[in-house]
């Protein structure tokens, strides 16, 4: 079975609280030397069928539709070869 | 590319200027270069255009507006009007205690969660900003039909951002509404109110004042949030499919907030604190300007010291940015590192942006050259006034002329149909219970919750030793105001008037939401127009001042508006909140007595829309000397034991409010028809002025006698018994019956 | 002397003042601690209050584990002093792996706020000595992610031990694993407990006061100690 990953970010320009917070704690934590943390997202989608252009193109549009929301967020469809 | 300072500007006085497409007209535009004796820059025209918005400026409803003021009741209680971040009460033994209501309706039509989330922290800052701690939150939601798809995406997200933003500040959501009417779709309307206390001493204004005052940023970074979404988002509809311009979301972060309440009351309690503003819609556009505007002097802003999230931002764009969770403080600079170190405290971001000037003039400083140089007032305060034309709609004679009488829509008569109406209103998403809602939102977090939702209004604890108290309620109907806009906006200051009484509060004040369709067409003008004529004249009545509020225009698709929706909000006071009165019928053998007179007015109502989905007619007429009269009585009979529940009769009439007073208590009641009514007009009309009791038995003398020597009528129908509603000699309801009908309703749409 | 109860503010702490109001009207002396102050001023107690400590970003409670003031708390709990975790403090002990478990988001997806009945289960902690066994008890329960989950292995041990100390009664609000509203560590010292006691105390703002035995418990332990 073939495995489409979608990572769903916030887009740059959206405040990222999560990702704000997580990057002010670190260094109390002795991790250093971090300049930004962003927090998102990662859909794994196992297909039933062959990866193509059409599965690709549904997937798209699933997480154009679906799993992002576009408003404020990108999105990445990719395939994870086994 | 070259930056446009003030001293380009001077020299390039041809150069074309995007001011058509930032929403200016051209002799607005023209005005500001009057103003400013030149062509302004670019970072000039930003702030120009933002804060001479719809939304910022008020400049078409202001001429309507300032009635607010002109006649307003005489009120010891008020201690700070109209014009400030909300408006402060007097409520005693030191307290003052301030609210707001405001709309977040376009932004939560485009990103439900994150527009109802940031309008929730967009009035808590405002509340903030007078010096008080924030209290409590009550959101007033109007949305599509049910059964819509839309409605389905929009209201879930609605309410999540809601409860994700108010549950993590911290703040209990003590009340609100939700409505459904198919005049909303594609127009949700959030509105969003806050109340907060303080000690009178605490007040805190913003104003800019004392040459050498340094300005201080403080709370989050200044990211690309909502760009010119001052501007676009008033100035533009929305067609069918989508917004025609996509503005940039802006996201909250409720934590953010909760650490710049703590710091800032920190701040306040330390007397740190000259004059303070929250950043909110037009950003550091509106704070400098508004702050310099209504101090002495001037002030100088070096526009290169705000913190960035990000750093590409044009000076434009760091003036006109909505990033959230941000407030803007005056302060003395022998204070400022004591300041700095409460911020540093509460980890919040704080930077020295500038300082109060001698001067009359607003300067910006971009890279050590100056791109604003502005008289402040001009800004913030002398934008354009327009006089729009206004006129009554051509089809408002027809639609009064269509009355719900009983020859026009077929009323139920036998007792099973009476019984069938009763559970069809019961069961209707509008008279149908809102928990599936309201359970996400936490009420508790304080501890002072004394009422909420499902109770007549919401009310905290203000004084633990002393017990003192405020209660709120917010009440609006368009169906009312689409019939009769002047009288429609008195309802809905009547209704929530009486819900505060109802609970043993003193009504004080009033906060108004006036949401409405395109000012640009005649009829919903004149709707504005009369909504705002009717408020004014009945606040002066009711000796209820307005205090503030807020104006959304252009909620409408293409030419069709929604309903003019005048939401009211009316904050009232009680000296010990152990005497509230809540609505639920729990002490079997109470005597129940309806309030008020009883009319056959059906126009607007809860019954013509469920029944015949029927909208034409006039609304039920108002009598305020009347609704004054009443809430004396609600308010003695809760201070000296007389009633131990009561309930406001408003949309579903009788019939409604016992149902909700009966599943909320648990107990039944024994009904008869008093003589001169038919059931169905005993059961279903929603004659205004009007509230349901229950007395107990030793009380039910003084209580009658009471009423006789103030002249109102008081009819005994019934009695709290069993665990039916059982109306003699017509039909007998089961409590589990209705419960089954009444709960659930809007989980199975929506759930 | 009274006893004297610590209430920890973390950065996003909401219900910290009411845990102080619980203290107070339970006859102890309630002392506020500060997430980045180490020293317990030497309290005989800690309340771990509800709210949304660091936005509840990351993990519940997973950022606010790592404050100083946890160091003290989690090194005097493990010496025997009781600790209590009300809802985000509850997550912040099962972070701090001071009790097994996680709390996860409720199975609903949805924040749920009602007044919640539950079993007092155990009634040999340092928190629950005033319940009579079994006490049947509503005090309101409010969380978004409140689902205990911890392995077959450890519910088991759990049981076995009696260390389940109260448990959702009539309805499961959140999906809990066999309907675990509070648990607590062998000593019995540390508890967490995912409804809300502290607005359990009055009559006006709360549906009851069946959640000040809670308070009166540790202070009744303290006490006689």
């Amino acid at each position: 079975m073939a495995r489409v990953v979608v990572d769903v970010m916030l887009k740059p320009e959206i405040l990222d609280p999560q990702g704000q917070a997580v990057q002010r704690a670190l260094p109390r934590l002795g991790f250093t030397g971090i300049a930004d943390v962003r927090q998102g997202k990662r859909f794994e989608l196992e297909l039933e069928g062959p990866v193509d252009e059409a599965a690709l193109a549904r997937i798209r549009e699933a997480a154009e539709t679906f799993l992002a929301n576009t408003v404020i967020e990108d999105f990445t469809v990719r395939v994870e070869q086994p | 590319m070259t930056l446009d300072t003030v001293k380009h500007a001077t020299g390039t006085p041809e150069a074309e200027q995007p001011w058509a497409a930032l929403g200016l007209k051209a002799d607005e535009y023209a005005r500001i270069r009057e103003i400013l004796g030149r062509r302004p820059t670019g970072a000039e025209l930003a702030m120009y255009s933002v804060m001479w918005s719809e939304h910022c400026s008020y400049k078409s409803s202001k001429v309507h507006l300032k009635q607010f003021g002109e006649k307003a009741p005489a009120s010891d209680a008020m201690l700070v009007g109209i014009g400030e971040n909300a408006g402060v009460v007097d409520v005693g033994q030191g307290y003052a205690v301030t609210f707001k209501i405001e709309s977040h309706n376009h932004p939560s039509y485009i990103e439900p969660y994150q527009g109802a989330a940031t309008g929730i922290g967009g009035i808590v800052r405002d509340i903030l900003a007078m010096g008080a701690r924030p209290v409590a939150v009550m959101d007033p939601l109007r949305f599509g039909a049910p059964d819509h798809p839309d409605t389905r995406r929009v209201l879930p997200g609605i309410v999540a951002g809601i409860g994700g933003y108010g549950n993590c500040l911290g703040l209990p959501n003590i009340g609100g509404e939700v409505v459904f009417d198919s005049c909303y779709q594609g127009n949700p309307l959030v509105n969003a109110l806050c109340v907060g206390v303080m000690k009178h001493e605490d007040i805190h204004l913003a104003q800019a004042s004392g040459a050498g005052n340094k300005v201080i940023l403080y709370g989050a970074r200044t990211g690309g949030d909502g760009i010119g979404g001052v501007s676009v988002l008033a100035s533009e509809t929305f067609d069918a499919t989508g917004p025609a311009k996509r503005p940039a979301v802006q996201v909250g972060d409720p934590f953010q907030e909760k650490l710049l309440i703590e710091c800032t009351l920190e701040v306040f309690a330390e007397k740190l604190v000259l004059g303070i503003q929250d950043l909110g819609g037009a950003g550091l556009s509106c704070a400098t300007s508004e702050l310099a505007s209504a101090g002495s002097g001037g002030m100088r802003v070096e526009l290169d010291s705000v913190p960035l999230r990000d750093a590409t931002l044009s000076p434009e764009e760091i003036l006109m940015s909505e990033s959230q969770e941000r407030m803007c403080a005056i302060v003395e600079p022998e204070k400022v590192a004591r300041f700095l170190e409460i911020c540093e405290k509460w980890d919040v971001i704080a930077t020295v942006i500038g300082e109060v000037t001698e001067g009359e003039r607003l300067e910006i400083f971009w890279h050590g050259e100056q791109i604003v140089d502005v008289p402040p007032r001009s800004v913030a305060h002398d934008g354009p006034t327009y006089q729009r034309p206004f006129a009554r709609p051509s089809w408002q004679d027809a639609l009064q002329a269509d009355a719900p009488t009983a020859e026009r829509l077929k009323r139920p008569a036998s007792g099973e149909e009476l019984r069938a109406t009763v559970l069809q209103l019961a069961g209707s998403p509008n008279q149908a219970d809102k928990s599936w809602i309201t359970s996400q939102y936490d009420r508790y977090v304080l501890g002072n919750t004394v009422l909420s939702t499902p109770e007549d209004s919401g009310m905290v604890r203000i004084d633990e030793e002393t017990n003192l108290g405020v209660a709120v309620a917010t009440d609006g109907n368009g169906r009312y105001a689409k019939l009769d806009p002047y009288t429609g906006a008195q309802l809905a200051l009547a209704e929530a008037y009486r819900n505060v009484a109802a609970t043993g509060a003193k009504p004080l004040a009033v906060s108004d939401c006036l949401n409405f369709g395109s000012p640009e067409d005649p009829d919903v003008m004149w709707q504005f127009a009369e909504a705002t004529r009717g408020l004014a004249d009945a606040c002066q009545i009711l000796g209820t001042p307005v205090t503030g509020g807020n104006v959304s225009l252009y909620n409408q698709t293409g030419d069709v508006a929604i309903h003019p929706t005048p939401v009211v909000a009316v904050l009232g006071v009680i000296d010990d909140v152990n005497r509230r009165t809540p609505i639920g019928f729990a002490e079997e053998g109470q005597l129940v007595y309806l309030l008020g007179d009883t009319a056959d007015e059906f126009g607007g109502s809860a019954w013509a829309q469920v029944a015949h989905d029927h909208l034409g007619g006039l609304p039920p007429k108002l009598d305020l000397e009347r609704e004054r009269l009443l809430a004396e009585v609600l308010i003695a009979g809760s201070r000296d034991g007389m009633v131990d529940a009561a309930h406001d009769l408003s949309d579903g009439g009788l019939a409604q409010a016992l149902a909700e007073s009966c599943l909320r208590g648990g107990k039944g009641v024994r009904l008869v028809v008093p003589d001169g009514l038919n059931a169905f007009t005993f059961l279903f009309s929603e004659s205004a002025g009007r509230a349901v009791v229950s007395v107990p038995r030793s009380e039910e003398l003084r209580f009658t006698e009471m009423c006789g020597v103030r002249g109102l009528p008081a009819t005994r129908v019934g009695v709290v018994d069993g665990d039916s509603i059982d109306l003699q000699g017509h039909f007998t309801l089961p409590l589990a019956e209705l419960r089954e009908a009444h709960t659930g309703v809007i989980e199975a749409l929506l759930g | 002397m009274s006893a004297r109860i610590g209430v920890v503010t973390f950065p996003g702490s909401l219900d910290d003042r009411d845990a102080q109001r619980a203290v107070r009207l339970a006859g102890a002396e309630p002392v506020a601690l500060w997430h980045r102050d180490q020293d317990l001023h030497q309290v005989d107690a800690v309340v771990l209050p509800g709210g949304f400590s660091y936005g509840d970003y990351l993990r519940c409670g997973a950022i606010s584990r790592f404050s100083p003031v946890m160091d003290s708390v989690i090194e005097q709990a493990r010496a025997g002093m009781p600790v209590l975790g009300i809802c985000n403090g509850f997550q912040v002990l099962c972070e701090s792996h001071l009790l097994p478990g996680a709390l996860t988001r409720n199975d609903s997806l949805h924040f749920v706020c009602r007044d919640q009945r539950l079993r007092i289960e155990n009634t040999g902690t340092a928190w629950t000595s005033a319940y009579v066994p079994n006490a049947e008890i509503t005090v309101p329960l409010k969380n978004g992610e409140g689902r205990f989950v911890a392995d077959e292995h450890t519910l088991d041990q759990l049981e076995a031990e009696g260390r389940v100390v109260a448990r959702y009664l009539d309805v499961n609000p959140n999906g809990s694993y066999r309907d675990i509203a509070g648990i607590s560590n062998a000593a019995g010292n540390v508890v967490g407990l995912m409804p809300h006691p502290e607005h359990a105390i009055e009559p006006l703002t709360g549906p009851g006061t069946e959640g000040l035995g809670f308070f009166a418990s540790i202070l009744k332990q303290l006490v006689s100690a």
